[in-house]
This record gives structure tokens, C-alpha cells and sequence, in this order.
């Protein structure tokens, strides 16, 4: 027994999956065989990156956070106002919002990352919502609540151009996707994953041997931020606006619940979380609004109750399961 | 010579409570020195101040010299100490070999390595599988530690310290919990530490004490009660008083 898939251990053999390779043959054939729906689909692939970021700094190095739409928003809205004011090149633009969110992950974590627990908890709390607070205050910059919007993003390198079924879009947010993914894995497999694991499970013993956790803590949460910064510089590219509702409180909460819902620590179920929770919201939100959130509740109870490792846990037990009865 | 470990005047209090009061010890380089005192003495507190996880009241700790009292964990782990934990402090979802490697890699500083694998770092996954064999745990490495037996447990909280290859190692009770007849194999891994490294056992088990170590210091409520050589301490009327007696009923 070697553990869990996908943990920063000495002995994981780091090698792609053939299973590893299934949520990108499906987004492609989503890509040809639901030409209507790629605008959901770009959301729903956003969102699994920013959940990704998520579960870099939660899932593996244990950091709860209640805050994270902070980068996210932040990202996005750098990447508004730079294509306002600057350049509507989007390759900039997702540079620029990547690095910007680093740069306030970096700097608040140099502050947050001091505590622990619920301290930390209410800090990241505080920072998003100082600011939803300056986003909504500084209208002549963000067009406070009614948002930013009426720019035109440029074509991708001068060729591929934004069009209203989002085909590009889509093709977009699967690529930065693709290499976020990459990195998160590669992460993951190094010994810095196998460090940031050791400091969730035992941070006590972390520091006895020696290792700079707060330094470690600092560095992933800086790569965390800016890869949520890039997916919302990618959710102000293809939806041509942006509005607070990317620093909302709202946000961060439905953003756990997915990594929750899909699995924590595990990097998939930041694939799986996503999807099955916009695809019901799409569906079943629409025809029973009012239950939404009872539903959503409800199924977050069961799985914190009974189903810790999330929808990729349950998986992973069947599987086990079959495999004996195999034996 | 310079001591390998040494406290001035070390003093702890919480609130009203005096854990430390004026410590002066000394380490001599390559000792087997034994701290021995009753349940709540202050003997893991002491072991705490000294590896750096909680600040004196006040007082000086110099390893090999140099004053580390204000120095982090980190720091003075770079100077060469270590130690193990009264209760074990381990990654208990990792595996065996992990557990140790992440101290190995630490040591080697490829830890901040973001983009090879961790498993190509073969120099780190070799030395942690040859110190599990000397250890023998060899065919539990890949095994969850969580799996383990606790007396195995035991002897991977001494792994990982000797994966920081420490030129001071304090172990905290390194055989609490194991039944007296298991014990000896912790004894074995001890007696076979290079000579190089200076030793602090806390202990209760005082034939282990008396098989161990060659001096032996006795804490009773936080103050230095007595030092000296294990015949000296186990024929002092006090240290019989405030320890060996009370063990006995
Ligand atoms: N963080 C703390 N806050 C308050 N009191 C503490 C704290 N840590 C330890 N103590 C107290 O300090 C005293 C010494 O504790 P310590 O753990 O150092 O004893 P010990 O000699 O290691 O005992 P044992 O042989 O049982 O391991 C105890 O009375 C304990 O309750
Ligand atoms: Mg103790």
C-alpha cells in the first residue's frame, strides 16, 4: 500500500494516468458536441481552475481559507481595467492578473500565514472583504456595482478571436487549464508537495526537523493566488465584464463547497466538484429555486458526514470494493 | 572543551507555576547523559526550550558555544540538534519511508524542489531506506505508518531524528509505551549511535537509564535536584526521596 493517489510522497510514481487523461478527452468532446453550451463550459472550467488553486493550499498544505475570490476577484478585475485603460490583449491581460493576484497573495500571506486556524480563517475572511469594499467604493476604477464592462477583448495572438458561443473562449480557459493542471501536479509530486503535506498533517514536527513552514506556507499560497488570479482574468475575458460578485463572500463559500463536493486533496476533485455542482445548479436551480440551497445543504451534510473523501472518496471505495470481491 | 549543549540560569514559568527555575546543564560533546526526574518535574519542557519550540522566561541556551536562545527551530537545527517526541509527533498518512525522507531532504535542502518529482531525488529516498534498514524497518518503508505497531512507531520517531543527522539529539522517553521486553530494541538502536553524537535521554525506565547513560542529572520540580554518575544518583538519599522511592510504591 502506497497511499492515496496523488500525494507528494518519495515513493508515487509521478507518471500521467491513462484515467489522468479523461477529463480532457471529455472536455473536447463537450467542445464539438455541445456547441450551445460552451458558455457554461467556460465557466465550469474557470471555475475547476480556480478550485485547483484552492486545493493547492487547502487540500494539500492544510491552509482553511474562507477567502480565496479575493485573488480570484482581484485578477479579474485587474484584468477589466487593463483592458479598459491599457491593452485588450488578452495573453497580457492573464500575465498581468496572474501576477498582480501573486503579488497580493504574496503580500498577504506574508501577513495571514503568521496564524493558524480560526485567526487565519477570520483573516481571510477580513482581506476579502476589504476588497469587495474598495472594489465597490472605487466606481470611477470599477464602475462599482454596476460593474466593469463594454471592452472588447482582442484576438488571441492577433488570430482567434472572442465570438458570442464562446468556441474560443472555451478552447481558451481548457488550454490555461491544461497548464495550471500541469503545474499543480507537478507540485504536487515534488518534494516541496511532499513538504507542504507534512506541514498539514504535522506542523509541530515540520518545524523540529528544521523546515522554514512559514516560508513553504508563503510560497504555495503566492502560487495559489496567482493561479486563481488567472482564472478570474480568464472569467473577465470571455464574459467581457466583471462585478463584484467575483469578491463576494458568496463566491468563496460555493467555491469550497465544490472542492468539498468533489474531493479535497486530491487534485480531481477539483475537476469533478465543479462540474456536477454548476451542471445541477444549471438544471435543478432553475426549476426549483428555492430548494437550491436546502439541496446544496443537504448533500453537504452527507458528505461531510459520510463521505469524506468527497464524490472521487465514494469512487475510490467502490473501486477498493471491487477489486476485492475480485480476489 | 566547549560543551555541545549548555543552559544558563534557564527559567520557566506559566503564570504562577515554576517549570524551569535557574537551570545551568551542561552537554559534554559525545555524552550519554540521562534526565530523570518524576511525572511533571519539567523534563519535556525543558527539551522544548532547548530545541527552540517554547521561549524561556529567561536565561541562555548556547549550542556548542553560540548563544541560540532567540534563534527558531530551524536555525538551530542547522546547528546540528534534534530530537524525538514523548508522544509520537508523526505523519500518520504518509508512509514509513516519507516519514523519514522529509527530514533527509530537509537536511540535503532540495525540500523547496517544486518541479522534479520527489522520487527522483534518489540521494534522499536511498538514505532514508539504508537508515530504516539500520533501523530495521526496512520491509515496513512502504507501508502507512498508520499500520504500524506502536513500538515500531517508536523507533520511526527516532528515524526521523536521525534523518537530521544531529550532533546533539535529545530523546524524549524514546521507549514510552513499549512493554519493558520490547524495549531492549530501542536500547539496541541507541547503543549503536555514532559515538560523535552528545545524547539526552529522558527516561523512567531506570535499568535503561542505568545500562545508558554515563551521567545523570535529576529534575524535581523544575530545579536541578542533583547530578553525577549513575552510582552517585541511585545511592543519594534525595533523588530515593523524590524519585526512586515513589517509582517503587
Ligand atoms: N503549556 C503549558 N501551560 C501550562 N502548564 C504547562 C504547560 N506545559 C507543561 N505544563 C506543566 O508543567 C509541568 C511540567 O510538565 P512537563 O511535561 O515538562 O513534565 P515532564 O517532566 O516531562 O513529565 P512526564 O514525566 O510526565 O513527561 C507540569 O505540571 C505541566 O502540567
Ligand atoms: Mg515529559
Amino acid at each position: 500500500m502506497t497511499g492515496p493517489a496523488h500525494t507528494g510522497s518519495y515513493l508515487s510514481d509521478p507518471r500521467v494516468r491513462p484515467m489522468e487523461w479523461l477529463p480532457w478527452v471529455l472536455a473536447l468532446v463537450c467542445y464539438f458536441a455541445a456547441p450551445t453550451y460552451l458558455p457554461l463550459g467556460s465557466y465550469i472550467l474557470i471555475m475547476i481552475l480556480f478550485a485547483l488553486s484552492l486545493d493547492l493550499i487547502l487540500g494539500y498544505a492544510g491552509i482553511i481559507t474562507l477567502g480565496h475570490a479575493a485573488y480570484f476577484g482581484f485578477g479579474a478585475y485587474v484584468a477589466a481595467i487593463l483592458a479598459v485603460r491599457v491593452t485588450a490583449d488578452p495573453l497580457i491581460g492573464i500575465a498581468v492578473a496572474g501576477i498582480s493576484a501573486g503579488l497580493l497573495g504574496w503580500l498577504t500571506g506574508l501577513v495571514i500565514l503568521r496564524m493558524r486556524g480560526l485567526t487565519l480563517l477570520m483573516l481571510t475572511l477580513a482581506i476579502t472583504s476589504i476588497c469587495y469594499e474598495i472594489a465597490n467604493k472605487a466606481t470611477a476604477l470599477t464602475g462599482g456595482a454596476d460593474g466593469l464592462g463594454g471592452f472588447n477583448m482582442k484576438p488571441i495572438l492577433g488570430l482567434f478571436k472572442f465570438d458570442l458561443f464562446n468556441k474560443t473562449g472555451y478552447l481558451y480557459c481548457l488550454l490555461f487549464l491544461f497548464v495550471a493542471w500541469w503545474l499543480v501536479r507537478r507540485i504536487i509530486y515534488s518534494p516541496f508537495g511532499a513538504s507542504l503535506t507534512g506541514i498539514r498533517e504535522n506542523v509541530a514536527r515540520m518545524h523540529a526537523l528544521g523546515s522554514p513552514v512559514y516560508q513553504r506556507l508563503v510560497a504555495v499560497y503566492t502560487i495559489s493566488a496567482a493561479l486563481a488570479g488567472v482564472a478570474g482574468g480568464l472569467l473577465t475575458h470571455t464574459t467581457e465584464f466583471v462585478g463584484l460578485k467575483v469578491l463576494s463572500f458568496d463566491l468563496s463559500g460555493d467555491l469550497l463547497v465544490m472542492l468539498i463536493l468533489g474531493g479535497v486533496g486530491r487534485i480531481y476533485g477539483a475537476f469533478v466538484g465543479p462540474v456536477v455542482y454548476l451542471l445541477a445548479q444549471d438544471s435543478l436551480a432553475k426549476q426549483f429555486p428555492e430548494y437550491w440551497y436546502f439541496g446544496i445543504g443537504l448533500m453537504l451534510v452527507l458528505v461531510v458526514m459520510f463521505a469524506r473523501g468527497g464524490i472521487l472518496g465514494i469512487v475510490d471505495r467502490l473501486l477498493l470494493r471491487i477489486r476485492r470481491g475480485n480476489t | 572543551m566547549t560543551p555541545a549543549l549548555e543552559t544558563r540560569n534557564l527559567c520557566k514559568h506559566f503564570g504562577a507555576l515554576t517549570v524551569a527555575e535557574q537551570i545551568n546543564f551542561k552537554l559534554d560533546a559525545g555524552a550519554r547523559h540521562a534526565l530523570i526526574g518524576p511525572n511533571g518535574a519539567g523534563k519535556t519542557t525543558f527539551v522544548n526550550m532547548l530545541m527552540g519550540g517554547l521561549a524561556p522566561s529567561s536565561g541562555a541556551i548556547l549550542l556548542g558555544g553560540v548563544e541560540v536562545t532567540r534563534q527558531s527551530q530551524r536555525q538551530r537545527v542547522k546547528h546540528g540538534l534534534g530530537r524525538t517526541f514523548q508522544i509520537n509527533s508523526l505523519f500518520r498518512s504518509l508512509t514509513v519511508v516519507d516519514n523519514v525522507s522529509l527530514a533527509v531532504a530537509e537536511r540535503h535542502g532540495v525540500a523547496w524542489g517544486m518541479f522534479r518529482p520527489a522520487g527522483r531525488y534518489r540521494s534522499v529516498v536511498d538514505e532514508s531506506m539504508q537508515l530504516l534498514d539500520t533501523l530495521g524497518l526496512l520491509e515496513d518503508a512502504k507501508l502507512s505508518l498508520a499500520a504500524l505497531p506502536y513500538g515500531k512507531q517508536r523507533l520511526v520517531e527516532i528515524a526521523i531524528a536521525l534523518g537530521m543527522r544531529p550532533k546533539v539529539l535529545l530523546l524524549d522517553e524514546p521507549a514510552a509505551g513499549i512493554p519493558s521486553l520490547e524495549s531492549h530494541r530501542i536500547l539496541e538502536v541507541l547503543d549503536a549511535l555514532p559515538k560523535e553524537i552528545a545524547i539526552l535521554i529522558i527516561e523512567h525506565d531506570m535499568d535503561l537509564v542505568f545500562r545508558f547513560a554515563r551521567k545523570i542529572t535529576v529534575l524535581a520540580q523544575g530545579a536541578v535536584l542533583m547530578e553525577g554518575s549513575p552510582a552517585e544518583v541511585s545511592s543519594d538519599a534525595r533523588v530515593r526521596q523524590v524519585y526512586l522511592g515513589e517509582r517503587r510504591e
